[in-house]
């Protein structure tokens, strides 16, 4: 992550950047913010400014050993150092090792303050160039200046001040962040309309409800001369951590192909793949409720754990006792696999925090358990939790990630009806993924029977039919494909006599259509 | 406790930072002089910090303007921003108290 800022486009970039060391941040800022220079985060009362400024900070004393100064001109030192600390950045220690410093410039209490005559802000200036000589800071951070229009009385030459400070700071030199609050998400960049024109560069934060539900938002308006990614991309605010990015369009298409085929833990289904998944593919299933999803979900991992892979499953519909008394009655031992080391097992409820949030969690269990395979059952679950567009970023991030690794991935998606059709997860993940696995049910002389075929399968042979599948005590067997019944994807499987299949096929008289 | 350290006994302080000798800096530096010499017939300390020399003490007081005078003995601290040319306003923000008349 420290290595990317040197972006390949940086000899054509007459604008030198610095990582900010915020995660994602850079990867959207095409490297960081430009270096020496003032950025401005306007964002509406809590869009998360004031923590965006200290990670700044934190994030260049601990990744880039880069000191740095935080002017506050709204929350007393003392209750900011106390708040940031919450994120995990020891604040009071970078003090006393003079890698952070603090200008309380907010309103003293029990000091009353009267005006007269003309003044400047030459002792703020001083105070803030003494801070960052003191500790040779190459960051600044300042939240938010504009509460100096409601301490001063003179606007006119607060305005003016805020300009001389802003030359300053490019002076000194250093890199700064200056928040402004803005009235509403949509409005003027600043309250009082001054501040971005002190700032080549601008960052707006949101926070949004959307459809009945928040979504944080970071965009880059604008750097001046420099590049940047565009548009708005969801962030997390963690306990820990601090604002974590969600890169949406750091998912290229460059991720290595692996043509090494793992076994997908069916009887039968190897053979209609093609001879197994993919070891770097990722897999939808998608079916209606009580099919076989979650059965194939726990045959992949079996399949896994048998072949000596570690294996995980996030499951979002079943707690761990259900789903390993529900795997010991398909003669799977998860319990056993777990001993053993080759499988873990993460259950939430969708609803016990953002998609963003799941995201991260997700992420963070993958880079610690380092899978070779990665179910998440089901997918539809997480979709009711979420905005259209904040699922579809939700299932780009998460499939991106799962590539990025070289896992292969196995997500479930339950469809609406009992018959065919396809759910929102379907219509948003189909193109992202590899191969994509129909579950159905087939209504034959009144019998409900099942079927699977595999509808889609990248960069390989597979079989087309569609095959009838059984379930039993030692899991799925996939069986002979349905010779004579017609019209099963879309819901409405018809009979066609032996005579008309013989008629068809002399029709087209091709010998086997793949 | 007693009623003479309510008195004139009581010391008075007064510091102005300025920044620089700037022509706001001499200004506010005199009126404050010519205030305290008229009103209090010196019966004030005063000191004056440039904070382009002494920024510590800038921090320490928390002052952002300049010409800024502080007042903290005798409490209640008050602060006065401003090249002083209002005397008026300069007294009253002040809360001193000026030498009785007779």
């Amino acid at each position: 992550m420290t290595q990317t800022h040197t972006s390949a486009n940086s000899a054509a970039d007459p604008v030198e950047k610095i990582p900010t060391g915020v995660p994602g941040l850079d990867h959207i800022a095409d490297g960081g913010l430009p270096k020496n220079r003032v950025t401005l985060v306007s964002g509406a009362s809590g869009s998360a400014k004031t923590v965006l400024a200290g990670q700044f900070l934190a994030a260049g004393i601990e990744e880039y050993d880069e000191a740095g100064v935080f002017v506050t001109f709204e929350e007393p030192s003392d209750d900011l150092r106390k708040n940031l600390t919450s994120f995990g950045w020891p604040v009071e220690r970078w003090e006393r090792e003079g890698k952070w410093a603090f200008v309380d410039a907010g309103p003293e209490i029990g000091a009353e303050t009267s005006f007269a005559g003309s003044y400047d802000l030459g002792a703020l200036l001083a105070r803030i160039e003494h801070a960052v000589r003191k500790i040779g800071a190459s960051r600044v951070s300042l939240d938010s200046m504009g509460l100096l229009f409601s301490q001063l009385q003179d606007s006119a030459t607060v305005r003016f001040e805020i300009f001389r400070i802003a030359a300053a700071l490019k002076e000194f030199p250093v890199s700064a962040i200056l928040t402004a609050e803005r009235t509403d998400d949509d409005g003027d960049l600043s309250r009082y309309g001054v501040e971005e024109f002190v700032s080549d560069n601008v960052v707006v934060l949101r926070n949004t409800l959307e459809e009945k539900m928040r979504r944080r938002t970071i965009e880059i308006l604008k750097f001046r001369g420099t590049s940047h990614k565009k548009g708005e991309f969801p962030f997390s605010i963690l306990p820990r951590r601090g604002i974590e990015i969600i890169p949406l369009s750091a998912i290229e298409l460059t991720q290595r192909s692996s043509d090494k085929r793992i076994p997908t833990g069916v009887d039968g289904l190897d053979a209609l793949c093609g001879g197994g998944f993919y070891r770097d593919s990722i897999v939808l299933v998608s079916g209606a409720t009580g099919n076989g999803k979650t059965l194939m979900v726990t045959e992949f991992m079996a399949g896994g754990a048998d072949n000596g892979e570690r294996c995980l499953l996030f499951a979002f519909e079943e707690s761990r006792e259900q789903l390993f008394r529900n795997a010991i009655g398909w003669d799977v031992d998860f319990e056993k696999m777990e001993r053993d080391g080759r499988f873990k097992v993460v259950c939430a409820y969708p609803e016990v925090m953002g998609l963003e949030d799941h995201l991260l969690k997700m992420k963070d269990t993958l880079d610690e358990f380092k899978p070779h395979r990665v179910a998440v059952d089901s997918l539809s679950a997480l979709e009711r939790i979420s905005t259209v567009r904040g699922f579809r970023e939700f299932v780009i991030g998460l499939t991106s990630f799962i590539k990025s690794r070289e896992v292969a991935g196995l997500f479930t998606s339950t469809t609406p009806s009992l018959m065919g059709g396809t759910s929102i997860t379907e219509s948003h993940i189909s193109t992202i993924t590899d191969s994509i696995i129909l579950l159905r049910y087939v209504e034959l002389f009144g019998e409900v029977r099942r079927g699977l075929t595999v509808l889609k399968m990248r960069g390989s042979f597979h079989e087309k039919s569609i095959h009838e599948f059984a379930i039993d005590g030692t899991g799925m067997h996939i069986g002979d494909p349905f010779r004579n019944v017609t019209g099963i994807l879309a819901g409405v499987p018809q009979n066609i006599s032996q005579d008309e299949i013989e008629r068809i096929e002399k029709m087209f008289d091709t010998g086997g259509l793949s | 406790m007693s009623s003479n350290n309510r008195g004139l006994g009581g010391r008075q302080v007064l510091t102005l930072f300025v920044t620089g000798k700037t022509q706001r800096s001499s200004m506010a530096i005199e009126n404050l002089k010519r205030l305290c010499e008229t009103e209090f017939a010196g019966d004030v300390e005063l000191q004056v910090v440039d904070v382009l020399e002494n920024p510590q003490l800038a921090e320490d007081e928390k002052i952002l303007a300049t010409p800024t005078v502080v007042k903290r003995l005798p409490p209640p601290l008050r602060k006065v921003i401003g090249d002083l040319s209002d005397l008026e306003k300069v007294l009253l923000g002040l809360d001193l108290r000026t030498k009785p008349q007779e």
